[in-house]
């Protein structure tokens, strides 16, 4: 092979790899039932530090992806709050995950519904992209081995979170 | 005392001077076509969605406090990562995004210099040297003529 030929294969493959490049990161990357969920270290909503979906391993995760700005959001707040009072403990818990949202804003909603369970924050919306989220908001239950179980898109309400997501919880009182 | 005359002088012009103060005020309008409204993928000047409305409350705060345009995108930076930005940072691995068009260019820029020059060494140019283009065959010559006098007016 020339030494023309070799350039020339090489300046096809840099573009093809390029191409692919760019294809997988901004790909979306939508999760199945039974695959793995991310677990990125995400600073946490309120005070400082950081925490992941790995530190509740052995535990049902209902991972609630949210924004203040969403008016859904605010209409499923009270429901995830009820949810997480009724069946929270050490074997369930719900996380919310507050996506390309302002912290001060997030942490406003926060205390005006007083949600009582984890906030993460995920500012540039590459973990919910990494969920393969489409909108907000959009809920994920986890299961003990960090496995995707169900996936929700819209909001939740007290009735589907009863007949759909409490079934799944060991000991459910539903 | 000339000193002091001198120096009251300046400070009273530096602060009269309109454009002095304009230079470092920030303007919404202004950082509206430099910001992404994240949710939209649009600038935010274009974008018209909730989230849109409330980057630009936070960025009309900042103002009032008086922050300066690059202090508003750093902190629009740190609410909503890097792609808050409409030109990604000439830094790090996001400078590949202005090198990479620009060394592209180049390479090609080389590569259809190089072409030229051995197309119009092998001959192939205007001045190349190459074969004149062959006229017609000895039969169409013959032909040609013909056609030519029986038309000829």
């Amino acid at each position: 092979m020339s030494f023309r030929s070799v350039i020339a294969v090489l300046g096809v493959l840099a573009v093809v790899g390029l191409l692919v490049f760019g294809l997988a990161i901004k790909g979306s990357s939508g999760l199945a039932t039974g695959d793995p969920v991310p677990t990125s270290a995400l600073p946490r909503l309120e005070g400082s530090g950081s925490g992941s979906l790995a530190d509740y391993r052995g535990r049902w995760v209902l991972v609630n992806f949210w924004a203040s700005w969403c008016p859904p959001c605010r209409a499923e707040a009270s429901a995830l709050e009820n949810f997480q009072r009724k069946h929270g403990g050490p074997r369930f818990a719900v996380v919310g995950i507050d996506s390309r949202d302002l912290s001060a804003d997030g942490q406003e909603f926060v205390d005006e519904f007083g949600l009582s369970y984890p906030q993460l924050r995920d500012g540039d919306g590459d973990v919910a992209h990494d969920f393969g989220t489409t909108g907000l908001p959009e809920s994920f239950l986890v299961d003990p081995a960090g496995r995707l179980r169900l996936h929700t898109p819209g909001a939740v309400d007290e009735e589907y979170l009863s007949e759909e997501v409490a079934p799944f919880l060991p000991g459910a009182k539903s | 005392m000339n000193a002091r005359v001198l120096l009251a002088a300046a400070l009273a012009l530096a602060l009269l001077t309109p454009g002095a103060a304009a230079a470092e005020r920030a303007s919404l309008n202004e950082i509206e076509k430099q910001v992404m409204c994240p949710v939209c993928g649009t600038l935010l000047q274009l974008a018209e969605s909730p989230q849109a409305q409330r980057e630009r409350v936070f960025i009309n705060h900042l103002i009032d406090e008086g922050k300066t345009e690059a202090e508003v995108k750093d902190a629009l930076v740190a609410e909503y990562g890097d792609e808050v930005l409409a030109l990604p940072p000439d830094s790090g691995f996001s400078l590949s995004a202005y090198v990479v068009p620009i060394a592209a260019l180049l390479i090609a820029a080389v590569a259809l210099a190089i072409g030229v020059l051995r197309w119009r060494r092998a001959g192939g140019g205007p001045d190349g040297g190459g074969a004149a283009p062959a006229g017609p065959s000895k039969r169409d010559a013959e032909r040609l003529d013909a056609d030519l006098a029986r038309y000829d007016l």
